[in-house]
């Protein structure tokens, strides 16, 4: 029988041997996939089991950690001034996972991260708890703090940046929410996030709008038609006559494309044009310059990617497949045309930056718990939309716009204050409340510091350009105020 | 042996040294190791040692000391290996039992199902000192193995009406596999697979000729007659039923494998193989097509992160974060988070505790603890000199074999989880003093296996007898 039984005795080791195997593959092989698992409520219970790093804006945390008593989670995220912020570190939930800055850093707040090892390791020789790191942000607290209370109850959304460097000044999104309301995994918590869900609450406070909504860009976008017209040697004198009829009819259609209100646009200069945001002028140089020429300048300035901020901003429009009117209202910033407020700040930056387009960026550093720095975001040039003569140009045609067009209201005296006004119609044949815009941006001796977008979802009647300058001028005003008083402090 | 010059039997008189010393050097180890860990995983759990450590350790030296002495007198030529790999095994299962024990997961869970939390380390300590009773009077009153043989065709009605029981008692988790008298409740399957074993050795040991050749060819195959494997086919016919109907697929798995291994050992035809093998193909499909209970879990093992989408259980997706999370070294003693895992932790998922808290290089070496009580056991049956001692300790490592590779591969993904226990090591009563009296077992069978022959009678009339001789 001994045959048969060395047999057996190899399918025993067969079978101890095909353990082994899989216990090789799945806890040496899979092991980091398994462990990473997004349903590995570990990671989860790691990521509060210490106190998280802090997201940091001038040198000051604007996020905290308090203990708890749970089970899982030793430790729970708090903010300060959590709606103010929430554009900005997203949340991080014991229950709703995280997101934005919150979850993109998530390895360096935990402290998990591969840099940290040495950390981590000395943590342990020394019998102390793992930390985690810092995320400091390019932010300017005075600057989102007058974003956030320009908006105030109105729902709508600041992008502000560092036209120098690319550096994310202020976004403000509203109405907003508080991500300590639901940091925690009770049955409160529970409730306040289910309030948030955008079937709930209508206004949808969780949805980023400085980053994540695009809104037709209305007149706004004519900076980037008088851009293209620029650079494509349409036109060079932003003095002289252009070649526009008033009214003008829309190609291939008898609709003639309005100006709003009584205003001298035929043949009007580039700056008239602008200064009085004539739709003829600008509507027939989009038609004049074609789809193709538009297209490539829009791309220059950033439409049609998304920017990595490292947090995700949609992608604005310039759509690629229209017809001959639809460029035309295009040009305008009207029709498919979209852009987020983040985009419409860039295009702003590009001008005040003589034609250069910084790429936008809110982490300026990552620090380690023994604040030693581990990475530093260098500014990166992104794109040169238009020379700087050119640029210089369409900067004397904004200046214009606010010494004496629209956007009078976002004059700061002393300092050099460029604009531009829009009002975007909204909803099926207009029927819907406008989006009033305005994009600026401020100068002083050694550049711009400043360029900033604001859009509000229309909040009250008001139609034509003046509501952009009406309405949201002021709050572009004084988030340039700010930026240049913490400036000047320096 | 002075005398051995005029030896005229075959077997030598010196026989393999006892190595009985070997054996209580090794239990100090085994006894030593568990202390270590559960002074480790109550340092990691509390910032303290446990207060029951030294009463632990002492239970636990005892139970190895008692198993020791009565090894000593009443099996002095066994295997000197399985009673420390048991022990070792047995010791690390309540430090693991005892961890999950402190799990505030585990007790809110409990709360939550409004039951109340009861700590499973001192029931199993206490299941454990029976185990080792018993193993203790297996070795003093079995007195020769072979004694067994008498009760073949006792062992199958036992086997039968035990695997019959259950069947009119509740059933819990959905398989009705328990018997439960009061708060007292037993698996009779643990045991059956020991009688069962007892039976086949039995009745093959007998009707292995015939079995063998007096059968007719067909297509190649060897197919005995009727009357010879009949009741083999009855019984483990009727095991296979009843198990199905009890939803015990595990425990069917197991007998399935040691009829064919059995078989295959007494006839020495492969053809039993081929033959096992198409039975078992024909079975899984067939129960697998009106039980839903198979499919989902088969379901389950295709896709284990399904359960997260479609509900349902979750547990082997927990099992296999547990074991991903532990990694290469583990993440120590009380450091992790395996009571995700739920109810079953401590006593199915317990390799997953291993797992995550000992890594891999942990879980490897408890299987191969495991490999080692199989490869000692295979031993034993080879070194046998009775065919019924051959297929017994062949029967009952193939079994032990079978039931750590079924347990473990569902834990860990590598086939349908199947619901058994790991031996020794997860919280149960009767896995606990089953496994004991397997090994008690085994042991007797290796001591009689390796215990020299005795001494020839007196050689005075040698010359005599071969005179006799023509």
């Amino acid at each position: 029988m001994n045959k048969p039984l060395r047999r057996i005795a190899i399918f025993c080791g067969l079978l101890v041997f095909a353990l082994l195997l899989r216990d090789n593959w799945i806890q040496y092989v899979q092991a980091d996939e398994l462990k990473n698992h997004d349903k590995n409520r570990r990671v989860l219970i790691a990521r509060y089991g210490q106190p998280r790093g802090n997201i940091i804006v001038d040198g000051q945390p604007i996020t905290g950690s308090v203990e708890t008593n749970g089970t899982d989670f030793k430790y729970k995220r708090t903010y300060k001034n959590g709606p103010m912020w929430a554009p900005v570190t997203g949340f991080a939930s014991q229950a709703y996972d995280a997101n934005q800055i919150e979850k993109l850093e998530d390895q360096i707040l935990t402290g998990n991260d591969d840099r940290l090892f040495f950390n981590r390791t000395i943590d342990m020789i020394t019998g102390k708890k793992q930390k985690g790191g810092d995320v400091i942000t390019t932010l300017n607290g005075k600057a989102q703090k007058a974003a956030f209370e320009g908006l105030g109850d109105k729902k709508g959304a600041v992008a502000a940046l560092d036209p120098r460097t690319g550096k994310i000044l202020a976004l403000a999104s509203t109405p907003s929410y508080d991500p300590s309301k639901f940091a925690g995994a009770s049955k409160k918590d529970e409730e306040a996030y289910n309030a948030l869900k955008p079937d709930v609450d209508k206004d949808d406070p969780m949805l980023n709008r400085a980053l994540r909504q695009t809104y037709p860009p209305g007149s706004t976008f004519k900076v980037v038609t008088a851009a293209a017209a620029l650079e494509n040697g349409k036109y060079t004198d932003i003095d002289g006559p252009t070649d526009s009829p008033d009214p003008w009819k829309l190609p291939l259609s008898t609709q003639p494309l309005p100006n709003e209100g009584d205003i001298p646009c035929k043949n009007a200069s580039l700056r008239q044009a602008l200064r009085f945001s004539c739709n003829t002028v600008f509507g027939k140089l989009g038609d004049d310059l074609g789809k193709d020429k538009m297209l490539e300048e829009a791309e220059k300035f950033g439409f049609n990617e998304e920017v990595f901020t490292p947090v995700r901003a949609d992608a604005s429009i310039y759509p690629e497949k229209m017809d001959q009117p639809g460029n035309a209202m295009s040009a305008i910033g009207q029709f498919d045309n979209r852009a987020t407020p983040l985009q419409m700040a860039m295009v702003a930056a590009a001008v005040a930056n003589d034609g250069k387009l910084m790429k936008p960026y809110m982490i300026d550093s990552l620090r380690a718990p023994n604040l030693n720095t581990i990475e530093q975001t260098d500014p990166e040039e992104m794109s040169q939309p238009l020379s700087s003569e050119n640029a210089q140009k369409l900067q004397s045609m904004m200046e214009t716009v606010v010494k004496e067009g629209t956007g009078t209201s976002a004059q700061i005296p002393g300092v050099t204050v460029g604009g531009k006004t829009g009002t975007a119609q909204h909803g099926v044949a207009n029927s819907k409340n406008p989006y009033a815009w305005f994009i600026s941006y401020a100068k002083g001796d050694d550049g711009s510091p400043v360029a900033v977008a604001v859009v509000i979802e229309g909040s009250d009647t008001l139609r034509g350009d003046i509501a952009g300058g009406k309405l949201a001028a002021p709050i572009a005003k004084s988030v340039m105020q700010a930026v240049l008083e913490t400036a000047s402090d320096k | 042996m002075s005398s051995s010059t005029t030896n005229t039997t075959t077997i030598s008189t010196a026989g393999p040294p006892s190595r009985r010393n070997t054996e209580l050097a090794m239990l100090v180890f085994a006894v030593i190791i568990p202390v270590f860990a559960y002074a480790n995983a109550g340092l990691a759990l509390s910032d303290e040692m446990p207060s029951g450590m030294l009463s632990y350790g002492i239970g636990l030296g005892l139970l190895a000391a008692v198993g020791h002495l009565v090894v000593r007198k009443f099996a002095p030529y066994a295997d000197p290996l399985m009673l420390p790999i048991a022990t070792l095994l047995n010791g690390l299962g309540l430090v693991l039992i005892w961890r999950l024990d402190q799990s505030k997961r585990l007790a809110q869970r409990a709360e939550n199902a409004g039951q109340v939390f009861a700590a499973s380390a001192p029931n199993q300590l206490i299941y454990s000192a029976l185990g080792v009773a018993l193993f203790v009077g297996v070795l003093i009153l079995l007195k020769d193995h072979r004694l067994l043989q008498r009760y073949t065709y006792i062992s199958m009605v036992v086997a039968l009406i035990l695997l019959i029981l259950p069947v009119f008692f509740p059933p819990r988790f959905g398989a009705r596999i328990w018997i439960s008298i009061g708060s007292f409740s037993i698996q009779p399957g643990e045991f059956a697979k020991i009688i069962i074993a007892v039976f086949f050795s039995g009745y093959l040991m007998v009707k292995r000729d015939a079995l063998a050749l007096a059968s007719r060819r067909f297509m190649g195959l060897y197919l005995p007659r009727g009357r010879d494997l009949g009741p083999i086919l009855v019984v483990w016919g009727m095991s296979i039923l009843i198990l199905v109907f009890e939803t015990d697929l595990g425990t069917s798995l197991l007998f399935f494998g040691l009829f064919v291994v059995m078989l295959y050992v007494a006839t020495e035809r492969t053809s039993w193989i081929v033959f096992g093998l198409l039975m078992s193909a024909v079975g899984a499909v067939g129960v697998a097509t009106f039980e839903p209970h198979v499919q989902q879990r088969v379901d389950a093992w295709l896709d284990p992160f399904a359960a997260f989408k479609t509900g349902g259980s979750d547990q082997i997706a927990q099992a296999m974060m547990a074991f991903g999370s532990g990694g290469v070294f583990g993440t120590g003693l009380g450091q992790g988070n395996s009571d995700l895992i739920g109810f079953a932790a401590n006593s199915d998922f317990i390799l997953a505790t291993v797992g995550e808290e000992l890594g891999l290089a942990g879980t490897m070496a408890i299987l191969l603890l495991y490999g080692l009580i199989v490869e000692r056991g295979v031993r034993t049956a080879l070194a046998a000199r009775d065919p019924f001692g051959k297929l017994l300790a062949i029967g009952l490592s193939a079994a032990f074999a079978i039931q750590v590779f079924v347990v473990a591969g569902g834990v860990m993904g590598l086939i349908p989880l199947t619901g058994m226990t790991m031996p020794f090591i997860a919280q149960g009563g009767s896995s606990v003093i089953a496994n004991w009296a397997l090994v008690a077992i085994l042991i007797k069978v290796s001591d009689t296996a390796r215990r020299p022959a005795p001494t020839p009678a007196p050689t005075t009339d040698a010359e005599m007898t071969q005179v006799v001789r023509p």
